[in-house]
């Protein structure tokens, strides 16, 4: 198993450089260029230029590459053109929320949606199915950032029971240990603060979790209809089995496998619905900085943060893959 | 101010049948919150109602880019650093004039080189620190004496604008030096004239850091990578000054929070605690506003002032310090013709477009400063709202059928003197089509095409663009825009570059203001292009907010909020 998950992770580097070229390369293609974005409306040409020699960014590019690459290789992403500050620490101070975020629309999506699934393909072609099917239907089309509109619009402004924006009360006096705000809240005691935290969770992580969860009723579903008829549990029933252990034991455990797939996949996409979730939300993540920095050109913020995503990605993914075989032992990690 | 790219406006909100529909997929939503509402309002309760009266949370729409304001050239720097920070000059209250802050009085000797500043007594930095004639030297000494990155026209914005040289590079100069005369004197010296030198410290960006400070969090030390310049430990955490308001705590991203500081030597306000709120979409900070989650927040988009007006919240607008114009091109034939851009001018109703399409409280402009700087001219030629003139003209000017031209305008934009190009445009463009103008609609995105293609490129016809001031001075108005030959507007008028030259140079104040009055009719009558409006931002506050210090020059500092609640 370690000698796969080694095998795994030493082709990540392969699929890094490759990423990393194509990026840089695309975002030194980009039109304007950070200097016009530092200088603004009034930028003579030589201050542009000073500014472009300032960066580097009048060097040859493959010369621009290799010294990006070899700081790379030292941990040292860059600093921000924006912000002044270096791109890991800004991804370090946004990934927790980020990160609380994804989980709680996660929990939201699976813990919704595996027993919807299995509710609607229990009960097929009734009432309950259809109303699954119409729903999850709906939870794929309605936008993100519409439902994320409209989720605080009702809930925060028209009805204001759950807060607008913002990962904590901007009164609230909280001690932060870790960054993850619930959990600072828990490690020191400070009830109230985990709990406000945890409040702002709910709106933006309802929004993120909402496509996630229509496609998990849906696969889950349709897994489950698969099974149930398999001729495995046919034969468990004519064995006389319990139907629990039956549901349990046979039809739930094998139709989890595209589920599991499933869910790795949108963990991965979650971090794109976080872009317009968290800016809607006014919510202090990765997803909101990285769509500012597309719109600030700022190109060590960019580069640093797709490659750090991409290897989060990749990390997911490969969990996902060892958990198929303690889900089916049948299935070998290979 | 300088100005960089902004993020488009976010989308407009949904429909109302829209609405119902996603309110199924809500439901969850409700459920979830219906059975947390009784314990959160325990949670609030716990913040206390002692706290609640002086803490004030005010939505930013990004983090400050430093907090060190020698190192800073944008708005939301300056707002934090106008509550840490106090300069030797400040702004006479709603004004743009300068008044004495640190400085109780100055003196400038004849040659207009030598300024010796009588300081107040009294005052202290937050860190204890003595504020006096020496802290004073050491401040001018230190933007002087930069070195590196320190010097690069990105960073030290405002210090190479006004002052334009340091000490490895004496010849440009305007700075020479600083004299300690006593405990409470010093005399500043000046290499060159230099009559903006005055209200010029009034910007944050020359405000007095303490020594002890900058020394130990080597403010100077912004080094960095090659690739950008980074925080100096001074600019991430360590701000010392000596304003009504100290720092407490950063959360990048999220808010930064100011507190009093007990021994400041003026008033102390209602305010105790100032939380800067970091929300970067308009739209969520009205919202916040809404949600009672922030106090107050600036630049309203004017489609929302009746909104917030008529759910009881306090919309403040400042005294504009804004110019919109409508640029014309001089490199297109018809455009370098007098009589077609005086016609241009007859056919512009701008306070028909100023209701149409502009925020409340915005002026009609006649030329190209606001009233409040100096140099503002009463006199000044005007051009009527005339259209049948305007078609006389273009007749006699060869035109009597009209011409087409290109309008070249930014979309998804909004400006502190445009909130929306695109209803400006579409005003302007009806306007003109009455006296038989066709503009031909050239839409871009505002940054990098639309200003490359007016600031970078003779390739445009007429154009819609402005400014907003950085303090009183009529050169950042007029001097930047007619200064020079310009691709922007494409003429060469020797006589009026030369005109601007010599006012900037001039050390007479007075002198200088009446030169400026001049230059302001040379411009009338040249009439390079049209002078539209000068559109007045606005700030809204929540109901328990009685008044707030709105300025022209955004020189507002929290001690002198009244809260009622």
């Amino acid at each position: 198993m370690l000698r796969v998950i080694g095998k795994r992770l030493a082709l990540l580097v392969p699929t890094l450089i490759g990423l990393s070229i194509l990026l840089f390369l695309w975002v030194r293609n980009l039109p304007g260029g950070p200097a016009t974005a530092l200088l603004g409306e009034r930028a003579t040409p030589e201050a542009v230029e000073r500014v472009n020699e300032l960066y580097g960014f009048n060097e040859p590019i493959i010369a621009q590459y290799l010294t990006y690459m070899g700081k790379l290789l030292q941990g040292d992403f860059g600093t921000s053109i924006d912000t002044g500050r270096p791109v890991l620490e800004e991804f370090a101070t946004r990934f927790p929320g980020t990160v609380e975020l994804a989980v709680v629309a996660l929990i939201f999506a699976i813990g919704l949606g595996i027993p919807l699934g299995y509710v609607a393909a229990r009960y097929y072609g009734r009432f309950v199915d259809h109303g699954s099917v119409v729903l999850s239907l709906l939870g794929i089309t309605v936008p993100v950032f519409f439902l994320a509109f409209i989720l605080k619009y009702l809930f925060a402004i028209q009805w204001p029971i759950l807060p607008p924006d913002g990962r904590q009360d901007p009164r609230m006096d909280a001690t932060h240990v870790t960054d993850f705000y619930v959990l600072d809240g828990i490690l020191t005691g400070e009830w109230d603060a985990a709990w406000d935290a945890f409040q702002h969770l709910i709106l933006p992580g309802i929004a993120l979790g909402t496509i996630p969860l229509a496609i998990i009723v849906r696969i889950t579903r349709a897994s489950v209809l698969e099974v149930q008829n398999a001729d495995y549990v046919r034969t468990a029933r004519a064995k006389g089995l319990m139907e629990k252990t039956i549901r349990n034991r046979f039809i739930l455990r094998n139709a989890m496998l595209p589920v599991v797939t499933t869910i790795g996949l949108q963990t991965g996409l979650i971090i794109s619905g976080a872009v317009l979730t968290e800016t809607v939300f006014a919510f202090n993540g990765i997803g909101k900085f990285l769509a500012d920095a597309i719109f600030a050109l700022d190109y060590p913020v960019l580069q640093g943060f797709i490659i750090l995503i991409a290897i989060l990605y990749a990390v997911i993914n490969l969990l996902v893959d060892i958990s198929y075989s303690i889900i089916d032992p049948r299935v070998r990690v290979s | 101010m300088q100005e960089s790219a902004t993020p488009p406006r976010s989308s407009r909100p949904a429909k109302k049948r829209a609405a119902v529909v996603t309110a199924g997929l809500a439901i969850g939503a409700l459920l979830l919150s219906g059975c947390v509402e009784s314990q959160r309002d325990e949670g609030t309760a716990d913040g206390g109602e002692a706290t609640v009266d002086s803490t004030f949370v005010f939505a930013a729409s990004s983090d400050p880019a430093s907090l060190d304001p020698a190192f800073a050239s944008d708005g939301e720097t300056f707002r934090v650093s106008r509550q840490l920070f106090e300069g030797l000059v400040g702004v006479e209250a709603g004004t743009a004039d300068p008044a004495p802050l640190l400085a109780e009085s100055w003196e400038t000797s004849e040659d207009g080189l030598s300024t010796t500043f009588a300081l107040r007594e009294g005052v202290t930095f937050h860190d204890g620190t003595e504020f006096n004639a020496e802290a004073v030297c050491f401040n001018f000494d230190r933007w002087y004496n930069w070195t590196g990155v320190a010097q690069a026209p990105s960073v030290s914005y405002y210090y190479n604008n006004l002052f334009r040289g340091f000490a490895d590079s004496p010849d440009a100069a305007v700075y020479e030096s600083c004299e300690v005369n006593g405990d409470l004197e010093a005399t500043v010296t000046l290499a060159q004239p230099f009559a903006g030198f005055i209200p010029a410290l009034s910007l944050p960006a020359f405000a007095m850091q303490s020594p002890t400070a900058l020394e130990e969090f080597a403010a100077d030390d912004i080094g960095g990578s090659a690739e950008a310049p980074a925080l100096s430990a001074y600019a991430e955490g360590n701000p010392v000054g000596t304003g009504p308001f100290k720092f407490d705590s950063w959360s990048v991203g999220e808010q930064l929070q100011l507190s009093t500081y007990e021994d400041y030597w003026g008033e102390q306000g209602d305010v105790e605690t100032i939380i800067f709120r970091v929300i970067d979409d308009p739209q969520a900070r009205t919202q916040a506003l809404q949600a009672g989650t922030v106090d107050g927040f600036d630049l309203v988009s004017p489609a929302d002032i009746p909104t917030l007006e008529g759910e009881g919240f306090m919309i403040v607008p400042r005294d504009p310090f804004t110019i919109l114009y409508l640029g014309l091109n001089h490199e297109v034939e018809e455009l370098s013709d007098p009589l077609v851009r005086e016609a241009i001018h007859h056919a512009i109703d701008k306070q028909a477009l100023i209701d149409q399409t502009l925020p409340e409280g915005t002026q009609l402009a006649t030329q190209f400063i606001p009233d409040v700087v100096d140099g503002y001219n009463d006199e000044v030629t005007t051009y009527e709202y005339d259209p049948e003139r305007a078609m006389e003209l273009l007749e006699e000017a060869g035109y009597p059928d009209g011409f087409e031209v290109e309008f070249n305008y930014p979309t998804n934009v909004s400006r502190p003197y445009m909130p929306t190009p695109e209803q400006v445009f579409t005003n302007l463009t009806d306007q003109l089509s009455a006296v038989g103008i066709t503009a031909t609609p050239a839409p871009a995105v505002w940054t990098p095409d639309y200003l490359d293609n007016i600031q970078g490129s003779a390739n445009h016809g007429i154009h819609l663009l402005g400014w907003t001031g950085d303090y009183n001075d009529t050169d950042n108005f007029i001097g930047v825009f007619f200064g020079q030959e310009k691709l922007e507007f494409g003429f060469d008028n020797p006589e009026l570059f030369a005109a601007l030259d010599e006012a900037r140079g001039m050390t007479d104040r007075e002198a200088q203001t009446a030169a400026y009055e001049e230059i302001n009719e040379q411009i009338a009558q040249f009439n390079p292009a049209i002078p539209l409006a000068h559109p007045a931002p606005s700030l809204a506050f929540a109901p328990r907010v009685d008044s707030y210090p709105a300025s022209p020059v955004n020189d507002e500092v929290f001690n002198m909020i009244e809260l009622n609640e």
